[in-house]
């Protein structure tokens, strides 16, 4: 099973701020979950996102692309970044993304992926 | 009217269910595979005589079922090849873990923190108790369809989010086993309320949670409310023979030779164990009120003034309607009902004195005006010894 784990950050959240201890801290401790996981098996993928202010916003309609810019909703919770993991169960993926710090300031949205059928 | 098939429903449906949901990960197509083995089996026990392992027989069937609507399905991904090959092995391996029971495992499935809470102790009664849709719909006051559709996407989930049909490790124990406990006694209060229903007592919920509490006590034996549960479980299931008659026969009115003393001296060691800990907890409490009852030879002999002190403390714990009602009526059978009425239902303005209302909502009427409240008008002994309180009630 292969879920990805969104990093939520919330609004008024208590993140250290770049250049302070705590900050260098988060990012060994951001460095040492991702490669235990891959030293595991489990790490599919992952990465940091730019915050949403950098986003474009594309719909299609009638056949025309429609590009906006910013994110798709205004939404008061920022995704920061992703993992994508293959583990056996839910349960599996709730230990793993309990390593990551971004659990420690906001939120982890653990969400299954779709399984695609095999051949029959 | 009662066939041998039910008989067999009633006792095997839960641990049919947990095999097959561990062996497919899936626990609404093990509910259906194994309501078709039932359905088999009823016509085949109506004329031949019932299998020597009528148990076995049924998870037989209810795999070969399973693994049936499996190979219909045109498109199968990886994991439901995976639950083919599980459920048509020939000896499959012993699960793994200390304590290898598929109900106990089935019931931390239904009790996930990744489920709606409001869903679970419905998902475990249908899914471990067998009660239909309409049963527990009738029990929760919700309509059948919406239930069954809240069921339905909760065992989806179950699926669809692979929630493990496991016993969680020891680190996570602690956190998940709360939601347990709460599920466990529901499971128990289900059997036990319906004494007053149609279909008197269902036995094999009360003893399937005592069951399971047994475990869990097992599985976590320095947890005190763990051993609250079982504790509380085992003194309330003591009266079981003296509750359940032609009706339901209210404490007060119970032949007290009928209630089993083994089970009640069971439950008062296990309540001593955990009040040693000094942690008290609303398990803890209610057991201690309980085995208060169970102390008392006759309804007089009850003491009261314990009993309103561990109120008072459940109260502090769970200040539901409920528990201030029961306090209040513990109080006034130790009190009299003066004071009662100064532990009154919050949120209920104080009345003037000589303007009592009859029939207030929450406080049954014969508290005040049958033969408990006439004992509690009679004058206290003077010289009431000083007590103790419960060591479940001290804090550490």
């Amino acid at each position: 099973m292969r879920y990805l784990c969104l990093l939520v950050g919330e609004p008024d959240m208590a993140v250290p701020a770049p250049g302070t201890p705590e900050f260098a801290q988060m990012l060994s401790d951001y460095e040492s979950a991702t490669q235990a996981m891959a030293a595991d098996g489990v790490l599919v993928d992952s990465g940091p996102l730019q915050p949403s202010a950098a986003a474009a916003t594309l719909r299609v309609r009638g056949g025309q692309p429609l590009v906006t810019d910013g994110p798709f909703a205004e939404l008061k919770e920022q995704i920061g970044g992703y993992y994508v993991l293959d583990c056996a169960d839910l349960d599996e993926a709730l230990r793993w993304a309990a390593t990551i710090p971004a659990a420690r300031y906001g939120a982890i949205e653990v969400r299954p992926l779709m399984v695609a059928p095999g051949p029959a | 009217m009662t066939s041998p098939a039910e008989i067999v429903f009633r006792r095997e449906w839960g641990r049919a269910v947990a095999v097959v949901a561990r062996l497919t990960g899936d626990l609404g197509l093990a509910e259906d595979a194994v309501q078709e083995a039932f359905a088999a089996a009823v016509g085949r026990w109506a004329t031949e005589p019932l299998p020597a392992d009528p148990s076995g027989w049924l998870i037989a069937v209810a795999k070969n079922s399973a693994l049936d609507r499996l190979r219909r399905e045109a498109r199968r991904s990886g994991k439901e090849q995976a639950a083919m090959f599980r459920l048509s092995e020939r000896d499959p391996p012993p699960p793994p873990g200390r304590i290898a029971d598929d109900r106990l495992r089935l019931i931390f499935a239904c009790c996930h923190p990744a489920l709606d809470p409001g869903i679970r102790v419905a998902l475990t009664l249908r899914a471990l108790g067998g009660l239909t849709t309409a049963e527990i719909a009738r029990s929760f006051l919700v309509s059948e369809s919406t239930l069954a559709q809240r069921l339905v996407r909760a065992k989806r989930k179950i699926r669809d989010a692979a929630i493990p049909f496991r016993i969680p490790a020891d680190d996570e124990l602690p956190e998940r086993v709360d939601g347990v406990l709460r599920v466990v006694y529901l499971v128990f209060t289900a059997g036990h309320r319906s004494a007053a229903g149609p279909r008197v007592v269902r036995d094999e919920l009360c003893d399937e949670a005592i069951r399971l509490a047994r475990l869990l006590a097992g599985l976590c034996p320095e947890d005190p409310e763990v051993l609250g549960l079982l504790a509380l479980l085992l003194l309330t299931d003591a009266r079981r023979g003296a509750r359940a008659g032609e009706r339901l026969v209210l404490l007060d009115e119970q032949d007290r030779g009928l209630w089993d003393r083994a089970m009640i001296d069971e439950g008062t060691r296990v309540l001593d164990r955990t009040t040693q800990r000094r942690c008290p907890g609303p398990y803890q409490l209610q057991a201690a009120i309980a085995a208060c009852h169970a102390a008392a030879e006759h309804p007089g002999a009850t003491d009261w003034a314990e009993i309103s002190a561990l109120y008072a403390a459940l109260a502090r714990h769970e200040p539901t309607l409920v528990v201030q009602a029961n306090r209040a009526v513990a109080v006034a059978m130790a009190e009299g009902p003066a004071l009662a009425s100064a532990a009154r239902l919050p949120g209920r303005p104080a009345r003037q004195a000589g303007t009592h209302r009859r029939g207030r909502r929450g406080v049954p009427d014969r508290a005040r005006t049958g033969p408990a409240a006439r004992r509690a008008r009679v004058p206290r002994r003077a010289a009431r010894e000083p007590r103790k309180p419960h060591p479940v009630i001290q804090r550490p």
